[in-house]
């Protein structure tokens, strides 16, 4: 594909991309991994420029806002997604808000092609009576909360009970269960926020339990994550031997990770730990949340009622049956982790409201052409950076080979972010590029640095507004 | 009890929080590879997180004369193609694969992070020759697809004269799903 001329148009100081007119202009909404992954590929294939736009003024997404703060090195993925923003050919655009400031539609009209890479911003109920009470969080927004996440900066979790439950035994209710317990002195030393921080200094909470609805074999953590809980300080393993029955004899069938993973629960169940340790946690099996026990005021949560189950069947599709019998745990704090949820974005675009995912066919959005979804918000809301990274890869496969094949009209010049920039300020939203962010980088770094952290984060979308004053459009 | 205080000793809440991966994909002495092994500004704990750099501080590799000794490595990539490869002796499985363009992953940077981008399989006469996986390898290989007994993590493959002639051959699939019918769905 050979082109002829490459027009510089400076419309806009600092926006790069516009003078490389000549390829396909592509569109991604999100830029978290997905989008950036999304991109990435897309421009290593071809000469498409590529846009990502990004409702927060910051990007990264769940790599900023979900990983613990104690897992850094799995925040180097940023490094990439840098370099892939600094790409001559793509540009950044924060502050946006796809949906409310600019439409589908619009996106459409401006671009050959737009792939939705919005994630998963909600999250699954458990369904039951007093989930909305005080003292109840859904993991998403308390991991929302010590990442500093802006929506969730009020969250203000009290953290004065002894007892915390946690429903869901994933990596992300390992996360939260790590969080509650590690010694303040280690969290110190990491990118948490410095009000998370402070109320966690705070923290009455000494003994975390970790239900899940079917039992050890059917444990959705992986073994890192199981690993740091069993070495946390100061802490001991505290579970049930019954609901261990049957184990052991299973073992030797097992594949190796399985096994490996189970060996090492069995071993903290039967060990134990330091018995003078103040803090305990451990995994409860067979249960299932029926109702959150509100106290005398009926003002808060002060406990959970489960539901025992025994299991049918057995391995992966193990099924948990209800026995009847019930069991109160007291607690006064209650974290629901039972898995994040996508929600529809723009009325013009499909949604599967019981899978919660845009209807696709290998990241095609169904009978919508020139749409493309990559990451959660096409396979749902399960698997790790690098399953997403994959995802997004085959993607932009995708697109590159509808391009290649004609399926998408080439020939029709499209204006790109030149037009949707324009669109955006006559509606008064400002566009936050990337060479911004990284003055919102250099501030937070320079926070942190005070304060002896890698960065402090800031809280609130006005003040980093504000921070970028004159620069913004 | 002495064994649980000294395995507690092994994980990232016990170790005091450092910064663990130095930037080098944007140094440009990395990407010559004329890194020696960055020391100023760059602490990490000393055994458990390997990240290249750490590998070459803690192994043998710095002396003048490892350096010049060559190790020829074949990668084996994904369709089968055979890419030929001189190394040094000194050098990471990974980052030689991302010099001569052989398609591995390695989003963690070396780290032990990003569950088994780098994931390969060692020819078996070779295997042996590799030092014992630490557990965190075993942690990370756990999670890779299509696992084999000599399957390894690049990225923790460090490379020395009696290496000469090792296959590293990449897996099929790079997709987290395991062929026995296992799913984990970590996030």
């Amino acid at each position: 594909m050979s082109y002829n001329k490459k027009h510089v148009s400076v419309t806009l100081p600092g926006v790069r991309g516009l003078s490389s007119s000549s390829g396909p202009r592509v569109c991604i909404v999100g830029g978290g991994p997905a989008g950036f992954y999304t991109a990435q590929q897309l421009l290593k294939v071809g000469d498409a420029a590529v846009d990502v736009y990004e409702r927060l003024p910051v990007p990264f997404g769940l790599v900023r806002f979900g990983v613990a703060p104690d897992h850094p090195e799995v925040k180097n993925v940023i490094n990439t997604f840098t370099q892939t923003a600094q790409h001559e050919r793509c540009s950044f655009h924060g502050n946006v808000n796809v949906g409310k400031d600019v439409t589908i539609d619009e996106l459409r009209q401006a671009y050959h092609a737009v792939v939705l890479s919005y994630g998963a911003e909600g999250n699954r109920s458990m369904g039951i009576s007093g989930e909305d009470l005080p003292g109840v969080f859904s993991a998403k927004d308390f991991v929302g909360w010590y990442n500093g996440l802006p929506s969730n900066k009020e969250l203000r979790p009290d953290l004065s009970c002894e007892t915390a439950v946690i429903l869901g035994q994933g990596n992300v209710a390992l996360d939260v269960a790590r969080i509650l317990l590690a010694p303040v002195e280690m969290l110190k030393e990491t990118d948490i926020t410095q009000n998370a921080l402070e109320a966690l200094a705070g923290s009455k909470v000494r003994r975390v339990l970790i239900v899940g609805r079917r039992g050890p074999l059917q444990i959705a953590c992986t073994i890192k994550e199981l690993r740091e809980m069993v070495n946390l300080p100061n802490t001991r393993a505290d579970m049930l031997p019954a609901d261990f029955e049957g184990i052991a004899e299973a073992l030797k069938d097992l594949p190796r990770p399985r096994k490996r993973l189970t060996e090492l629960m069995m071993k903290a169940a039967k060990e134990g730990g330091d018995d003078k340790a103040e803090k305990c946690w451990g995994f409860r099996f067979f249960r299932s949340p029926v109702e959150v026990i509100a106290g005398a005021d009926g003002k808060r949560a002060t406990g959970i009622r489960l539901a025992l189950n025994k299991l049918e069947g057995s391995g992966e599709s193990a099924r948990a049956e209800v026995t009847g019998q019930l069991e109160d745990v007291d607690c006064g704090l209650i974290i629901s982790s039972i898995g994040y949820k996508s929600i529809p974005i723009d009325p013009a675009v499909p949604f599967d409201p019981r899978r919660a995912i845009v209807p696709n066919e290998m990241g095609r959005v169904q009978d919508t052409a020139g749409l493309y979804c990559s990451g959660w918000v096409k396979r749902g809301p399960t698997g790790v950076i690098a399953t997403t990274m994959n995802d997004s890869f085959d993607t932009a496969r995708v697109l590159i080979q509808d391009m290649e094949a004609g399926k998408l009209d080439l020939s029709v010049n499209k204006p790109g972010a030149q037009a949707i920039t324009a669109l955006l300020q006559t509606r008064g939203v400002r566009t936050v590029l990337f060479s911004h962010w990284e003055k919102i980088n250099a501030e937070e770094e320079k926070r942190g640095k005070f304060l002896g952290k890698p960065r402090e984060k800031l809280l609130d979308v006005d003040e980093m507004l504000k921070i970028l004053g004159r620069l913004l459009i | 009890m002495a064994a649980s205080a000294a395995v507690r000793s092994a994980v990232s809440l016990t170790q005091r929080f450092v910064r663990v991966s130095p930037d080098c994909s944007i140094c440009p002495l990395y990407r010559l590879n004329a890194c020696t092994g960055a020391t100023d500004g760059f602490t990490a704990p000393s055994r458990r997180l390997r990240t290249s750099i750490g590998v070459w501080q803690s192994g043998d590799s710095s002396s003048p004369e490892e350096e010049e000794r060559v190790v020829n490595v074949v990668y084996i990539d994904r369709c089968g193609q055979r890419i030929p490869v001189q190394a040094r002796a000194g050098e990471n499985a990974l980052h030689l694969a991302h010099k001569h363009g052989v398609d591995l992953e390695g989003a963690c940077e070396a780290s032990l992070a990003c569950s088994t981008l780098c994931h390969v399989y060692v020819s078996s006469e070779h295997y042996e020759k590799l030092p014992e996986p630490e557990e965190r390898e075993d942690d990370m290989l756990d999670m890779a697809p299509m696992l084999q007994e000599n399957s390894r993590l690049g990225c923790q493959i460090v490379l020395t004269p009696e290496l000469d002639g090792m296959e590293l051959t990449l897996p099929k699939v790079t997709r987290n799903f395991y062929v026995d019918g296992h799913v984990p769905k970590p996030h």
